[in-house]
């Protein structure tokens, strides 16, 4: 790799750049580290992207979402000419695939079987997605204070997060949901932002917790389910944040040149 | 019956399935798409001496069906929870005519639950009187995302659904087992939600709903609402074999199930053939919660046989023998169990 080339990303890189902000609703994770994206080609202006997912079975709207999600971050690019996004191996791969075809949105892709958007759905799960956040954060705050009391986390502010990895994801995604970042905000709230009474706390964080083990465990099973249907795809998936730190073997005995 | 440091469990495999998936049943390419998805989830998370090969996979039979729960997987009775899949497959995906005739060659092992599907509409009612009478129907399998003509999905508070439960509340149907799928109508909502269940378990207090896969992939919706709804019930199907794969996945699951619904309502399932239930009672026996998690409290040898029959066999009146039954759990019916324990915690 040269020094011009990593100045001068290829369009390529740029693309791929692009698909990074497309994310899996219910997981919560980019697509790209996944490994949801099977191929990707660019040919002068043109675009051409095939994704693939755990199962034919994995539910439509969420399929179609992350399948218009990535047409729209292609097409925004300023280079782009032609993007055919295409989603593989799905129970509804020829329907979503005639829908972005035709960028014929939501509602003309799926016709009688939509009633308005998916903006609803979308919403959940950038709750969710804060919830387990905020439980990620309260937790490590626990375990590296054994004395702190449960119900003082009510009380906890963003200045007395350590910063770091667990932070920075919570802060991108209370912005997400239109938070306050000042450091004086609360981290325990709920989506509209109000805190709650001590005696409540321990409770909620319960609840935030079983919010985080759902969603890590359903994206390792999907991770896993992806590796069995696609042999050879565990080489486009980043390792998830909750994965404990290990080096594998093969590592050792014969790096890898890494590309990117 | 499996015994082991000289206790002994009464197993009930609360959720198998006869089914076939052979070309020649499949009725299109969802068919296949199907089966194919279960192979993967059976390869994904089973050891590796226990994979089939997909020959194997696709159908399985009586005999089979009969050694691998009570020969070999120490299975005292299992419960047939068919899925339907008429727009998959010619004669369905379970095979209602053979299990049902299992189970009544050996109705001291199996139960054969049915299912229905409220968009048939009055003609459907009838057919559920009818078949609760040749069946004998203590309980129904209830698959949301059913495909049925341009209808890929309903939801259990529908208006037509209700005329069904109180159907079966008149027929003594008192088991609804309910499991969740990717597709529901519209497609704006979330397939997966458990809000209408929160919703018909209110309504049908004398009706149990046991939620398959403890809702996953939503176990904490159905955490939260199966805390305030003391008929709601947890199916342990598909949840089992993680204690294979990722067993502190597996821990949490039954952590925070025992916390929030606790162990009088959780229900052991191997979800035959997707998996054999030999080595799951194997490994349920053998679990425990690792130290390092102490949000969770250890899990008991009384739990244990409570999650793996017991339970189940209070639900469907199975004759335990005196010698294994428990008394319930001094719990109160609503609301998180052992608060005590909740946390990490000094509250």
């Amino acid at each position: 790799m040269t020094v011009a080339h990593i100045l001068a990303p290829t369009l390529e890189e740029g693309a791929r750049a692009a698909l990074g902000a497309v994310v899996d609703p219910e997981l919560d994770e980019p697509i790209t580290d996944l490994g949801f994206v099977r191929s990707l080609e660019v040919d002068g202006h043109d675009v051409v992207v095939h994704l693939r997912l755990p199962t034919s079975f994995c539910s439509p709207s969420f399929a179609y979402l992350m399948a218009s999600d990535a047409k729209d971050a292609l097409t925004a690019l300023p280079w782009t000419g032609r993007v055919v996004v295409a989603l593989d191996d799905h129970h509804d791969s020829d329907l979503i695939n005639a829908g972005l075809a035709a960028d014929a949105g939501y509602r003309g892709t799926f016709r009688h079987e939509a009633e308005q958007d998916l903006e609803g759905l979308r919403t959940t799960f950038r709750r969710k997605a804060h919830t387990a956040a905020m439980e990620r954060c309260l937790t490590a705050l626990l375990r590296s204070q054994p004395d702190r009391d449960v119900t003082s986390l009510g009380a906890v502010t963003l200045a007395d997060l350590p910063s770091g990895e667990h932070t920075e994801a919570l802060r991108r995604r209370r912005a997400a949901l239109g938070l306050p970042d000042d450091p004086v905000a609360l981290v325990m709230v709920d989506h509209d932002g109000h805190g709650y009474p001590p005696e409540e706390v321990p409770l909620r964080l319960r609840r935030a917790r079983s919010t985080r083990i759902s969603i890590d465990g359903n994206a390792h099973f999907c991770r896993g389910l992806l590796r069995t249907r696609y042999p050879g795809s565990e080489a486009d998936q980043a390792p998830r944040h909750d994965d404990p730190v290990f080096i594998p073997l093969t590592t050792l005995q014969a790096p890898k040149e890494h590309t990117t | 019956m499996y015994t082991k440091d000289g206790e002994s469990y009464f197993i009930v495999d609360a959720h198998v399935a006869l089914w076939d998936a052979r070309p020649e049943n499949q009725r299109n390419i969802h068919g296949k798409q199907f089966i194919d998805c279960f192979y993967d989830y059976h390869r994904n998370l089973s050891p590796e001496s226990e994979v089939w090969s997909y020959e194997e996979y696709l159908y399985q039979g009586g005999d089979r069906l009969m050694k691998d729960l009570f020969q070999d997987g120490y299975v005292d009775h299992a419960i047939f929870q068919p899925a339907y899949l008429n727009e998959f497959y010619e004669t369905g995906f379970g095979q209602s005519e053979e299990a049902s005739a299992l189970a009544k060659a050996h109705p001291d092992k199996l139960t054969y639950n049915h299912n229905f599907d409220p968009r048939n509409g009055e003609e459907g009612l009838d057919q559920l009187r009818a078949d609760a009478e040749r069946f004998g129907l203590k309980g129904v399998k209830l698959y949301t995302a059913e495909w049925h003509g341009d209808s890929r999905g309903w939801k259990l508070d529908d208006p037509w659904a209700r005329r069904y439960f109180e159907l079966c509340r008149e027929l003594g149907i008192t088991n609804i087992h309910v499991h969740k799928g990717p597709t529901i109508r519209p497609l704006d909502r979330d397939a997966f939600d458990v809000a209408d269940i929160d919703h018909v378990a209110s309504d049908f207090t004398d009706l149990n709903f046991i939620v398959e896969h403890v809702g996953l992939p939503r176990l904490e919706d159905f955490c939260w609402i199966a805390t305030q709804e003391p008929n709601v019930h947890g199916g342990l199907a598909v949840a089992m074999p993680f204690i294979h794969t990722r067993p502190r996945y597996f821990a949490q699951i039954l952590g925070e199930l025992l916390y929030w619904i606790g162990e009088d309502r959780i229900q052991f399932a191997s979800d035959y053939a997707i998996w054999t239930p030999k080595w799951l009672v194997e490994r349920f026996v053998d679990f425990q919660i690792p130290q390092d998690m102490t949000e969770y409290g250890p899990i008991t040898t009384a739990q244990k046989k409570k999650i793996l029959g017991l339970n189940a066999a209070k639900m469907y009146d199975l004759d335990v023998p005196a010698d294994l039954r428990l008394p319930d759990a001094e719990e109160p019916a609503t609301g998180p169990r052992q608060p005590e324990q909740a946390d990490l915690a000094k509250v």
